[in-house]
């Protein structure tokens, strides 16, 4: 048995009357990518934001790494090994593509409150976050304002700073959405790097059924915030309920 | 070294170079280079005041949070010097002791509003800053028996920093006291300028600027956010104290009007937004640029009536008494034109 990093047990969120995500317990495990899938207003991003904690849970645990996290702060989840990148780019639009990076890598190694160093002086920093710029080959742009980057080149250092962080748990919410045809490889090249690493797991919300087809070691399926499937593959992409609920008009897309 | 010094934060436009090269200068050699009361009453108004400006821009500027409270701030270090003379008796010891419990006692005060305030809305701590400001203004002039109510304090400082402190001639300049006195305000306005230099360019000064850009995500990349606010207002605040307590060392008087009145607050945004947010050197230009003609321009005013007195109308319109409507004129005029304030122009202005 692998190791389970991360659990949710009946997580659910209400608004008002409205179960946005009904009781979802699922468990993810190590050198595992978990594709979840489910039509629009599904709750797969707000499944994602009661695990980041963006949204604090109606009802249910998180567990990260058998420490129960469902109180814990944005940041101190962060601090624990959950990293997310983000569907909507989410970046600080007036700083430079490598100070962008280089904030994760301070943040990670505990360098926010050194008040009294100069932060050019912190070469490690640097080399780091260039080291991960490369990865996502946007290293040419490192002193680009990240509001003069295309869309494309935004989501891939939306990416890399995912990556800069190296988290236990990766989450990934729509990582390609809005690149074009041959950006985005370099993302799902990465994202298939991670995945052979085998030691973290990766949650990936995705649409492309060609995507989750090369990627996923294994789908749910969301549907009305409440899980309607949970198997490799194979099994839930032919499964009826798949087939015929939702996923029928996606698949025919592809 | 100087790169050092600057902590790697250099002016990035040769006209900016140019102009902070001669504002140091010409502060560096006031007392020689413009001999009289009235000028270097002035230039030392223009090194308290880059120091109080600059601690602004770094909540501001850099932190993106607006604050109504740093002339209490301001205040808290000159009472915390008046009372300690007053009650202490002259000498180096009461100054110490006023200094360091004017900025302790604002970096506490800032650490309460902060943890009631900060957690929620930026727009909460605004409000909550402007009410207790207000009612320390209130407080401090109703308590006469302690603090001159609105009469304020006179008290004695080291003869060491009066004129009654004669050294001898130099260069046809009298050294005495005051001299030394002005010195002392200049060296240590200095230092206080490059030490927020440094902490703006330092690993917490990019945290800061990533909060105002995205708090959303420097929280999700794992900076507790609320902490890094705090500590940015409490250091501003510490700062202006500090400034307040030179600014009471120099003129040897404190009161509601010189230290803690709106109009200041109002002053300090004005300079802040003239010279340009989040650099820092924007509070040199705004401070020195402001002081000036808060100073001179109502001379500048009256001479220019005398000159026009012949012709209709302009003689009335440049009548030295109104001079805050033409300062006015001047606010708009800048932002209108600099909407990045005159640092961010000229910086812009070497890019294109």
């Amino acid at each position: 048995m692998t190791q389970t990093l991360l659990e949710t047990d009946g997580l659910t969120v209400r608004f008002g009357g409205h179960v946005a995500v009904d009781h979802v317990s699922c468990a993810f495990h190590a050198g595992e990518l978990t594709a979840i899938v489910g039509p629009n207003g599904a709750g797969k991003t707000t499944y994602f934001n009661l695990i980041s904690g963006q949204i604090p849970a109606t009802e249910g645990r998180v567990r990260l790494m058998g420490e129960d996290i469902t109180r814990a702060s944005v940041a101190d989840r962060c601090r624990k090994g959950l990293g997310r990148a983000f569907q909507l780019t989410n970046l600080f639009p007036n700083l430079s593509v490598l100070e962008n990076v280089r904030l994760v890598i301070q943040a990670h190694r505990n360098k926010g409150f050194s008040l009294f160093s100069m932060a050019a002086s912190h070469t490690e920093l640097t080399t780091e976050a260039m080291a991960v710029l490369e990865r996502v080959k946007l290293d040419h742009l490192k002193d680009k304002n990240v509001s003069e980057l295309s869309h494309g080149n935004q989501r891939k250092l939306e990416v890399a700073m995912l990556i800069a962080l190296d988290p236990m748990v990766y989450m990934f919410d729509e990582p390609t959405a809005g690149m074009s045809a041959d950006e985005a490889p370099v993302v799902l090249d990465l994202i298939a790097e991670l995945k052979a690493e085998r030691e973290r797991t990766i949650l990936l919300v995705e649409h492309k059924m060609d995507v989750i087809r090369t990627l996923a070691d294994r789908i749910i399926v969301l549907h009305n915030g409440a899980l309607a499937a949970d198997g490799d593959p194979a099994t839930v992409m032919a499964s009826d309920v798949v087939q015929e609920a939702y996923m029928g008009k996606e698949l025919t897309d592809v | 070294m100087l790169i050092n010094i600057l902590s790697g934060d250099k002016p990035r436009s040769v006209i900016l170079t140019v102009l902070l090269l001669g504002i140091l200068v010409a502060l560096a050699f006031a007392p020689f280079l413009f001999p009289g009361v009235r000028s270097l009453e002035t230039a030392a108004r223009i090194c308290i005041f880059i120091v109080l400006v600059a601690s602004y821009d770094l909540l501001l500027g850099y932190g993106g949070i607006v604050s109504f409270a740093h002339t209490m701030f301001f205040g808290l270090g000159a009472y915390g010097v008046a009372l300690a003379s007053e009650n202490m008796g002259r000498g180096w010891g009461s100054l110490a002791v006023g200094t360091v419990a004017g900025a302790v006692a604002a970096a506490v005060l800032a650490l309460v509003i902060g943890l009631f305030s900060l957690r929620v809305r930026a727009i909460f701590f605004a409000m909550i800053t402007l009410a207790v400001a207000s009612a320390v203004a209130v407080l401090v002039s109703q308590l006469s028996g302690i603090t001159g109510g609105e009469d304020g304090l006179n008290y004695s400082i080291p003869r060491e920093l009066t004129p009654a402190f004669r050294l001898g001639e130099f260069l046809g300049v009298k050294i005495n006291g005051k001299l030394l006195n002005y010195y002392l305000v200049f060296f240590a306005s200095l230092a206080l300028f490059l030490m927020l230099l440094r902490v703006v360019n330092s690993p917490f000064g990019r945290v800061l600027q990533a909060i105002r850009e995205n708090d959303f995500r420097a929280e999700a990349i794992g900076y507790r956010v609320i902490y890094y606010r705090i500590a940015a207002t409490c250091l501003s605040a510490a700062v202006a104290a500090l400034a307040g307590s030179i600014f009471a060392i120099w003129l040897r008087y404190v009161g509601p009007d010189t230290t803690l009145s709106f109009e200041i607050m109002l002053d300090i945004l004005l300079m802040v937004v003239i010279g340009g947010m989040g650099t820092m050197y924007g509070a040199v230009l705004g401070a020195t640029i402001f002081v000036l003609a808060q100073n001179y321009l109502q001379n500048l005013m009256g001479a220019a009536s005398e000159a026009t007195t012949g012709l209709p109308l302009i003689p009335d319109l440049l009548n030295p008494d109104r001079w805050l409507l033409w300062l006015g004129v001047l606010f708009i005029l800048s932002v209108y034109f600099f909407p990045t304030g005159i640092v961010g122009r000229l910086r812009e202005g070497r890019r294109a």
